[in-house]
């Protein structure tokens, strides 16, 4: 500690208007090197899990989707796992074929926000405007299918709480189609582009075994060639009933990371498609009746666009949960910022922070003080234009300056 | 998956309770988790999920989940029992790196002291938080107050 006390500290976070997590990094900083990092967290403890425990079964379907805004379905999908583990309730096929499709429609719209903010913060605005016009496609399906852009309520312990209406189902996949045109074209432009590739390639690296020793989850272990998906290696849901394959790559950085979830947007629309073709023209229910969940304990898991959602449900007999455990997916893949910061330059970390995709709030405040002196030396828009130069020096020393917007266009 | 955890733990389970065939609970004594959580994390590489805290009655209990997920997605959670008047347990941060959040968050919610553990202080309440005030308690109501 004698040691870090000498460093500079930076801090990154903890609040931003815009962003529902509000989490605090410290790096301690050598010059321009992350030598050591810590976080902070406990800004927006709202106690669920206690909350939980006040209400009745039906209710607490509806309290897990506040959880996250952007994630609003992955809990109430893991948490009726779990209910529908305790009480072994097998759910309607069309109630899965309607699970995959949120769940799935869930993961497009979440990896092109996380798109659009790296290309954001790696000074490719273009990128950014780009990703959240085309999410704007998925958001309307929603509508379409739920009645809300976000927060969806379509669970229910059992099955779903709304069908999917045949007239509807062309429109969609209209939409659909188009949505997937705009993803090859932005994949394309992402990956292939050299200047990216210098900025991403090689930074942040997680190894299998960090990957193993964090317990991390979803695609910031994909990334690293660890092939866990809850989709295929636990299935629920319908996802054993559609053909999809698990995206994995093996350098565990930044740019590989994004390749994950890029690539992963494109199974998405599988599964989507092909739940759509298989509801389509048929009836049936959608919800079974549950009457009361005995005494038990339950676990329900779903493979959240950030990785793995955990609930763990205990009841006693009665209307309420006794115990309602939950695991968010950023709870271990937080963690492994000691292990891919590290070392690392400041400019780097911002783009290593966002590559996990927790939620931005982070990034969007960091200032540096001398701790010494006890005065800012940078703002945020300071480090922000740190890396943009960071992005035109590697573009002019590769030759490649104004080039990308050509190709863009 | 029983036969093996079974050939691998031997007399250390206590109990076992098979919910359906890919959810599996197994009660150790206090004294024989760490080795347990070690031969099931590093021998037979489980990836470490999460841990739960749960107040009963008349004791704790805590369960570490481990899922074998190329062995047909199988939830194995270990289960242990502390009793009131000395609610401690081993902390098993040098053999989880990642499990030391979640001792952090039960220690300060339910009260449980993680012995050993490098850096036991609060999580997500505030520093100021009110000594021996734990919320996850049954006790407390949700909005703070003790009945």
């Amino acid at each position: 500690m004698a040691e870090k006390n000498k460093k500079v500290i930076v801090p990154i976070g903890p609040y931003h208007p815009l962003l529902e997590e509000p989490e605090y990094f410290q790096l301690y900083c050598d010059g321009e090197k992350v030598i050591d990092a810590e976080w902070i967290a406990g800004y927006n403890h709202r106690g669920i899990e206690k909350l939980s425990e006040s209400k009745h079964y039906d209710q607490v379907t509806f309290l897990v989707e506040r959880i996250c805004g952007i994630c609003s379905t992955s809990h109430p999908i893991a948490y009726c796992n779990a209910v529908e583990d305790l009480a072994g309730i097998d759910i309607p096929e069309r109630a899965k074929y309607i699970r995959n499709i949120v769940g799935e429609l869930e993961r497009l719209h979440s990896h092109l926000l996380w798109v659009g903010l790296a290309g954001h913060f790696l000074g490719y605005n273009t990128v950014f405007m780009w990703a959240w016009k085309y999410r704007e496609g998925i958001l309307d399906m929603f509508e379409m299918i739920t009645g809300n852009r976000n927060h969806y309520a379509m669970l229910k312990i059992g099955g779903v709480r709304r069908d999917i209406e045949d007239e509807d189902i062309p429109v969609l996949k209209k939409t659909l189609s188009e949505v997937k045109g705009k993803i090859q074209m932005l994949t394309e432009a992402v990956l292939d582009d050299p200047v990216l590739s210098a900025r991403l390639k090689g930074v942040g690296i997680l190894t299998k075994e960090d990957i193993k020793n964090y317990g991390a989850v979803g695609p910031v272990a994909r990334a690293s060639g660890v092939d866990i998906d809850v989709r295929k290696d636990d299935p629920y849901a319908g996802y054993n009933l559609v053909e999809w394959k698990v995206i994995t790559t093996q350098n565990g950085d930044v740019f590989d990371k994004a390749v994950v979830r890029l690539l992963e947007c494109f199974e998405s629309i599988k599964i989507i498609e092909q739940s759509l073709d298989a509801i389509k023209g048929k009836k049936g229910e959608i919800c079974k009746e549950v009457r009361e969940i005995p005494e038990g304990e339950g676990i329900g898991r779903h493979e959240a666009p950030r990785g793995e959602v955990f609930h763990y449900v205990r009841s006693d007999g009665s209307n309420r949960p006794v115990r309602h455990k939950i695991r968010a997916p950023s709870y271990v893949n937080i963690p492994t910022f000691k292990a891919s910061c590290i070392g690392e330059t400041i400019s780097d970390v911002c783009i290593i922070l966002a590559g996990v995709d927790p939620c931005y709030c982070c990034t969007e405040r960091i200032s540096v003080y001398d701790k010494e002196k006890n005065k800012k030396v940078y703002e945020f828009s300071d480090l922000v234009k740190m890396s943009i130069e960071k992005t035109e020096r590697i573009k002019k020393e590769i030759g490649k300056e104004g080039k990308l917007w050509k190709k863009l266009l | 998956m029983i036969e093996k955890l079974k050939e691998k733990l031997g007399d250390i389970i206590k109990d076992i309770k098979i919910h359906n065939d890919r959810r599996i609970y197994l009660t150790v004594d206090r004294n024989d988790l760490k080795k347990a959580c070690e031969i099931i994390f590093k021998d037979m590489d489980a990836r470490y999920q999460i841990v739960s805290g749960i107040e009963n009655f008349d004791n704790f209990e805590i369960l570490y989940h481990f899922s074998f997920d190329k062995e047909g997605g199988i939830i194995v959670s270990l289960k242990t029992f502390i009793e009131k008047e000395r609610p401690e347990i081993e902390s098993l941060t040098d053999l989880i790196p990642g499990i030391a959040w979640i001792e952090r968050e039960i220690w300060e919610l339910l009260g449980i002291n993680f012995v050993g553990h490098p850096d036991l202080k609060h999580f997500l309440l505030r520093e100021d938080w009110k000594e021996g005030h734990y919320p996850l308690r049954k006790g407390v109501k949700t909005d703070g107050r003790e009945e």
